[in-house]
């Protein structure tokens, strides 16, 4: 008998009489689009990260203006039809890279020289303020991850109310995809004395855009 | 030594350190306040708490079905399932993964399993050198410590603790007893691991059996990174983690991050269900799975003990604790401390090992109140008390049972139950200790080390009440 038979066997000694599951109630409440987005911004700013609600003016014009006044120089980037039109498009003073080469060979680039990971967003989730993130081929795992700023676009007609209804609405389950995130907030500890420090190992500053036309 | 006396010896010797009983005090309070604040109506928080037993439960009642379900999902994802039914088996199934792949140096996100099959030690021994890139479990590996709390492992350290210990052993920074510059003095000696390291280790909150779903909670990112960056990704977990449904998810983490640390929810919520794809540029090319038993099959036999299996290791006990809050998470010499620790080491390791820990206990109750799963902590820390002193008490399948029975206990009973059902003899023995009263000895043993001996009043309440007009039945 292999250890995986052993522990199987022993569990369905045991057999519990038919349990009876709570499930999520996805509709409990519905939120207007205003609302949603100023609960995400309240929990978002409330853990340091910073929201910027574009409405009449467009994204790569708002980090043309602001990334060289923050001498954010390095911008790395997917392969994605939204922030490809930022290629073309982006302040001088910016350099664009692409996520578009397996990381092995050009980690210590990643790790060291890059200033910013851009990214898009599947949706967000406004009641925890979070982000919602399936990294993929276009844009991978650590582009969210390991450069110290991490900006991400969200379109204002994404955002969930809830985790649970997110769950529904994107057919998670069905869709699963390689690597999903909730993102919300900037990397932080509290393990020295209980006093937060954010940027320890993640990125130090979380920039939320969210578009809304 | 008995168990036992090791185990006041530990409780002595943090009862007199000062600075740790500090540091702990007031990090609890820190943690209860946060906790309290999230959870402001107690309607709502009873409804929260009965949904997460409902999810804890039912997977616990599926758990053979849904670890197959599981298995079959994760291998169609990409993911390799190892079972190991004991910490020797878990150990050897990860080093041989590591060989197999070469990997010399790994990096590890936090993880109370590894901690509970050592496996650290276990790997340094083979040469392979690991390094706990948690900020607190960092900590504590440099001060060669266990962890003394299951979601803050060096709470019991100040910052000038840690900025020596920083000092020692990173000379060329320069000293700083700043919470940030120690926080970014982690993040510089960290960053360089997290890039050469051949793999990482982490351990999963939940797996889900439906989608093949790793899910890890964390604030730093460096469970991320531990499981991102290397090519390799060894998670390991108890076999207990498994829930149903993607769907469950939602109720459990709301449950863990808000009594664990008083958080809406943590920075990263990380569910990993593959390995790197051929299209994908990063991610690890192997993920394996190491589900572990080491005695949970065993305490799921029994229906009452099942309850400990619920456990989503939120810290929650151990924070609201009396007696936690005094000794700390060392004195208890276990991977699990506080009431949790208490109800679940002595069902792993036996009463014989460690059944002493179910004295460190003063049935408060406020344990049961806090759990987000509904664990009732004093009713089975009471239940293992008795199994601990009387083998024939129930049929449970407890390890050890009546290994802490003590004859003079057992004589002493015995002749307090004669006593107190005999009306005659129990007369007769308040005449003699009210008018005796004075021959009461002011030493008894061990028991009056930190107690005052108490002296019977000179009048029984029985003839105080007769006094004062009461009918004598």
């Amino acid at each position: 008998m292999s250890n995986r038979d052993n522990i199987l066997n022993r569990l369905k000694q045991n057999t519990l009489s038919e349990p009876v599951k709570i499930e999520s109630n996805v509709s409990s409440f519905v939120w207007s689009k205003d609302e949603k987005i100023t609960q995400l911004t309240k929990c978002i700013t409330a853990v340091h990260g910073e929201v910027h609600h574009l409405t009449n003016i467009h994204w790569i014009d708002w980090l043309n203006q602001e990334l060289p006044k923050r001498g954010l120089k390095q911008v790395l980037i997917g392969r994605n039809k939204v922030t490809d039109e930022y290629t073309y498009k982006a302040d001088k003073s910016v350099t664009i890279h692409h996520y578009d080469k397996p990381i092995d060979s050009w980690k210590d680039k990643l790790f060291n020289q890059i200033d910013v990971g851009l990214t898009t967003t599947v949706g967000a989730i406004a009641k925890t303020g979070s982000l919602i993130l399936w990294p993929d081929a276009a844009e991978p795992r650590l582009l969210s991850l390991v450069p110290p700023v991490h900006i991400a676009l969200l379109d204002a007609n994404t955002i969930f109310d809830t985790f649970e209804q997110a769950i529904e609405e994107l057919e998670w389950a069905k869709n699963t995809p390689s690597n999903a995130l909730l993102i919300s907030g900037p990397s932080k500890t509290a393990d020295i004395e209980q006093t937060l420090a954010y940027g320890i190992h993640g990125p130090k500053e979380l920039i939320v855009l969210i578009i809304d036309k | 030594m008995n168990q036992t006396e090791a185990f006041y010896q530990r409780i002595e010797k943090a009862l007199q350190n000062d600075q740790v009983r500090q540091n702990i005090r007031s990090a609890m309070n820190g943690l209860m306040q946060k906790r309290a604040e999230q959870f402001n109506d107690p309607e709502e928080l009873s409804e929260l708490r009965e949904k997460a037993r409902s999810i804890r439960h039912y997977s616990l009642a599926k758990q053979a079905e849904l670890l197959e379900k599981l298995e079959q999902k994760l291998i169609e994802n990409g993911i390799q399932v190892h079972w190991a039914e004991t910490a020797q088996q878990a150990n050897n199934i990860i080093s041989t993964i590591l060989k197999d792949a070469g990997a010399k140096t790994i990096v590890k996100g936090k993880s109370m399993v590894s901690e509970e099959i050592g496996l650290n030690d276990y790997l340094e021994q083979q040469q392979i050198e690991v390094l706990e890139s948690d900020l607190g479990e960092f900590i504590i590996q440099l001060a060669k410590e266990p962890p003394s709390h299951i979601v803050a492992p060096a709470i019991h350290k100040n910052r000038q603790q840690i900025a020596k210990l920083f000092h020692h052993f990173f000379p060329e920074l320069s000293y700083s007893e700043d919470v940030n510059e120690l926080t970014l003095m982690a993040r510089k000696i960290l960053r360089e691991k997290f890039e050469k390291a051949d793999a990482g280790v982490s351990g999963v909150n939940f797996a889900v059996a439906e989608t093949g779903t790793l899910c890890l909670v964390e604030n730093e990112g460096n469970g991320r990174l531990s499981t991102t960056s290397p090519d390799l990704h060894i998670a390991i977990t108890g076999i207990e983690k498994v829930v149903e449904k993607l769907s469950d998810i939602p109720g459990l983490l709301n449950m863990l991050t808000k009594s664990a640390t008083g958080q809406t929810i943590t920075t990263y919520f990380n569910m990993i269900s593959r390995p790197r794809q051929p299209d994908e540029k990063d991610g690890p090319r192997a993920v394996h799975l190491v589900l572990l038993d080491n005695g949970r099959s065993r305490i799921r036999f029994d229906n009452d003990l099942l309850e400990t299996l619920r456990c989503i290791r939120c810290g929650s006990c151990m924070n609201h604790c009396p007696v936690y809050v005094h000794v700390g998470g060392h004195a208890y010499g276990t991977t699990y401390p506080g009431p949790i620790g208490t109800v679940l080491e002595p069902q792993l390791a036996g009463i014989n090992n460690i059944g002493a820990l179910t004295s460190a206990c003063s049935l408060c109750g406020a344990c049961a109140e806090v759990c987000p799963v509904k664990i009732p902590l004093p009713k089975l820390i009471n239940q293992l008390r008795a199994e601990a002193v009387n083998e024939h008490f129930s049929d449970k399948p407890v390890l050890g049972k009546g290994s802490l029975r003590k004859t003079p206990e057992v004589i002493a009973w015995s002749i307090w139950q004669k006593i107190y059902s005999n009306p005659f003899l129990y007369k007769t023995f308040s005449w003699f200790a009210t008018s005796l009263n004075f021959l009461t000895p002011s030493k008894l043993g061990k028991w009056s080390k930190y107690r005052t001996v108490p002296k019977p009043a000179k009048k029984s309440l029985n003839q105080l009440a007769q006094e004062n007009g009461f009918d004598y039945e």
